[in-house]
């Protein structure tokens, strides 16, 4: 027994190694979950005077997903976005993260635009308060303006009718 | 006269100077403490990436604005986790890696030192 000691010792260090290796060092714990909507105040991305604040999001449950122009999975994402528009009633709220205005308009403009308000913002000043690493991410709020669900990456339709949608069906429940 | 408003300039500016030197180091500080997360093993302060350029300027807001290095740092923590401190918080989940190496040196020692004497013994 005790010949095989350092040897099970070995393959216990190896497969706790093995099994933190599969996890995904990006995939963050969200902290963010149940957390009402960080405060903000910034402006519509068609629409430099139109001032917007989190009280958009109260009374019904939205969608909010952050693109930019510079974003390449962002065109990958854009056509689930258009589809999910096109087919549901939910609110689609936008956040034009880091991006020049004229040419965030612009990628919309050529691709379709799919969101219902966009929010501006070119610094980061409500990314950094909700947390995003990088774009796409997409949040679900339930009708009080609380962060229920968070997305890292692309929205696959799968991710959607399987995820997504089911959840916000049931937010849509809740008083 | 405008000796006189140079003067009071020399006078008011130092302080204020100062102040903002003192912002300035604190800033470097605790954004030496901030990883960059989406360069994984940088603090915000090496970072060239532009989301560690807009958290940079968010803590010397913050700073500005009254806060302590604690609360800043505690204000990154509660958005964007432990994952955002450069160095682990110790707490639970984080004793296996801060006492373990300590653990491994004092059992290996006894360990050593025990079968040693056997071998002398025999």
């Amino acid at each position: 027994m005790k010949r095989f000691l350092p040897i099970l010792i070995f393959l216990a260090i190896g497969i706790a190694f093995a099994i933190a290796l599969t996890r995904d060092p990006r995939k963050l714990e969200s902290v963010i979950i149940d957390q009402p909507f960080p405060d903000f105040s910034l402006t519509e991305l068609n629409d430099p005077n139109a001032m917007l604040t989190p009280e958009l999001l109260k009374g019904q449950v939205s969608l909010i997903n952050v693109f930019g122009s510079w974003c390449v999975s962002c065109n990958v994402e854009h056509p689930v976005l258009m589809d999910i528009a096109g087919n549901e009633t939910i609110r689609m709220v936008g956040i034009n993260w880091r991006d020049d205005r004229a040419k965030g308009q612009d990628w919309l403009a050529k691709r379709g635009d799919p969101y219902d308000v966009i929010i501006f913002d070119p610094e980061s000043v409500l990314a950094i308060p909700l947390g995003v690493v990088g774009a796409p991410e997409s949040f679900i709020t339930d009708k009080t303006g609380r962060i229920r669900y968070k997305h890292s990456g692309v929205i696959s339709s799968s991710e959607w009718t399987g995820t997504l949608k089911p959840l916000i069906k049931r937010l849509e429940t809740e008083p | 006269m405008r000796y006189l408003l140079l003067f009071l300039m020399l006078m008011i500016s130092p302080p204020a100077m100062a102040q903002e030197a003192d912002i300035e180091t604190r800033a470097r500080k605790v954004s030496q403490s901030l990883r960059c997360v989406v360069c994984q093993n940088q603090s915000i302060d090496d970072s060239d990436a532009p989301l560690a350029a807009d958290m940079r300027k968010l803590v010397r807001d913050r700073l500005k604005a009254g806060d302590s290095d604690a609360e800043v740092i505690a204000y990154m923590q509660e958005r964007y986790g432990d994952y955002v401190l450069l160095k682990p918080p110790v707490q639970g989940n984080t004793y296996a890696l801060w006492f373990l190496p300590f653990v491994l040196l004092i059992g290996g020692g006894v360990w050593f030192i025990r079968t040693g004497r056997r071998g002398e013994a025999s």
